[in-house]
């Protein structure tokens, strides 16, 4: 099985100007993916599926991701002239500025392929979106494997992230008049608190608001 | 006897049931209309085959061969509920499936029972904080018995059918505690709700279910 930075190589040999990026996982499972570029997407796909060397012929997984926007705080030191007049030999002044940059968020799509022809994998694909709100749509890969199909679907459903070349893009576990993505991380669900024995945390808050507490009735042999 | 009720009968002489056991004894089998009405239906009660989650299966399993719902008359799982008597929810309800297990109740004759089997159908369960699952089915459709369990064993579910049995004996067939088939007033069919933009719409029928009244203290 090769590397995901050989196969980068040979993508990139083959379809020069694609954007092809290995994110690498630095956690234990170590499962490094390629980003690929929205254009070379399908044709990346047709390539994978058919080279004799990967043979991917199953795509056992699709799976969203949900990246908020960002605020990142970069801190920024500028030298000030120093005053005429002053000791020369003094320390130079300088001034600290903290400047907030914010990154802006984006769905993410994420492929598991394997061959069952060659008994190897997992290759990991990744799609990005431009941002989460208008520009969120994606070439879909289910002309490529045509399992795909539902579990886009469900991306779409539950990311709101639309793909372009699919045969069917309804949605598949909510309702068709539903208008939310569930499973964004700015998703609210609707205020329809019931009573919990022992709340906690945000369905304690949830609690409070929606029962209002009454004082304790005083305790038996308390002081007054 | 008013004209309004179905079955010109007598109401049931108040006696008890040593007196009923004693009556027995002396070769008196039936003492009034009433029990023998609800003797015949509660030991033939139809289930609908229906379905929904992992309690299914115990529901299976409770009408196969070593729980042997047969025992109870209730082993004709009826695939229709034109035939039903009995509507076992068993397993999570989602708000997608809630106006069809609404319109399969009301599609059932009276008179009709519901078994709410499992966290799920109770209260939904351990999905109750989430978005997509009904909060209990007696939200929408009257339940008249609970089983807890997660899921329940066969044995929990014949027990729960043993309750059912016990208050179908329990019914009047006249006077104002008659159950809902036998008053001309009250009406089998329950709204079913709509598909909304984020929730059922309405999401629960405040004829048949209120949400408690809690009174918290700190």
């Amino acid at each position: 099985m090769e590397t995901p930075e050989q196969i980068r190589e040979r993508i990139l040999a083959r379809f020069p100007g694609a954007e092809v990026n290995v994110v690498t996982n630095p956690g234990p499972a170590a499962q490094h993916s390629l980003l690929l570029g929205a254009a070379h997407a399908v044709a990346i796909a047709v390539f994978l599926r058919d080279d004799p060397v990967l043979r991917l012929d199953t795509c056992s997984n699709v799976t969203g991701v949900d990246w908020l926007d960002r605020e990142i705080v970069e801190t920024v030191r500028k030298p000030l002239p120093t005053e005429p007049g002053s000791d020369p030999a003094a320390p130079a002044r300088i001034l600290e500025e903290k400047i907030k940059r914010l990154v802006p968020g984006h769905l993410e799509v994420v492929y598991h392929l394997y061959s069952v022809a060659l008994k190897q994998g997992p290759v990991i694909l990744r799609l990005r979106t431009f941002d989460r709100g208008a520009n969120v749509t994606l070439p879909s890969l289910t002309p490529v494997w045509r399992a795909c199909e539902f579990q886009e679907r469900e991306v779409f459903d539950l990311y709101g992230v639309k793909f372009t070349g699919h045969p069917d893009l309804r949605r598949i576990l909510m309702w068709d008049e539903f208008q939310h993505h569930p499973m964004r991380k700015d998703y609210v669900e609707p205020d329809d608190y019931e009573w919990e024995p022992t709340p906690h945390d945000a369905v304690l808050d949830k609690a409070r608001r929606h029962y209002p507490a009454t004082p304790a009735a005083p305790q038996e042999g308390a002081a007054p | 006897m008013s004209d309004a009720t179905p079955f010109p009968a007598p109401a049931a002489p108040e006696i008890s049931a040593a007196e009923r056991d004693e009556l027995r004894r002396h070769g008196i089998l039936l003492t009034s209309l009433e029990e023998l009405y609800n003797w015949g239906r509660s030991n033939s009660v139809w289930p609908l085959q229906f379905g929904l989650a992992c309690c299914a299966i115990e529901m299976i399993a409770a009408s196969m061969a070593r729980f042997d719902i047969a025992r109870f008359g209730s082993e004709v799982f009826r695939p229709s509920p034109r035939q039903a008597d009995l509507l076992i929810v068993s397993g999570t309800v989602t708000k997608k499936m809630a106006p069809q297990v609404v319109r399969l109740w009301n599609q059932m004759p009276e008179p009709k029972y519901c078994i709410a089997m499992g966290a799920c159908a109770i209260s939904g369960g351990p999905f109750k904080q989430g978005y997509n699952v009904l909060k209990g089915i007696d939200r929408f459709i009257p339940v008249d018995v609970y089983i807890p369990g997660c899921p329940p064993r066969p044995e929990a579910l014949l027990h729960g059918l043993m309750q059912l049995q016990e208050q179908i004996r329990a019914q009047k067939i006249s006077g104002p505690e008659a159950p809902r088939h036998l008053r001309p007033e009250a009406s089998g069919e329950f709204p079913v709700p709509e598909f909304g933009g984020s929730d059922l719409v309405p999401p629960r029928n405040p004829a048949v279910w209120q949400p408690p009244t809690i009174v918290r203290t700190e």
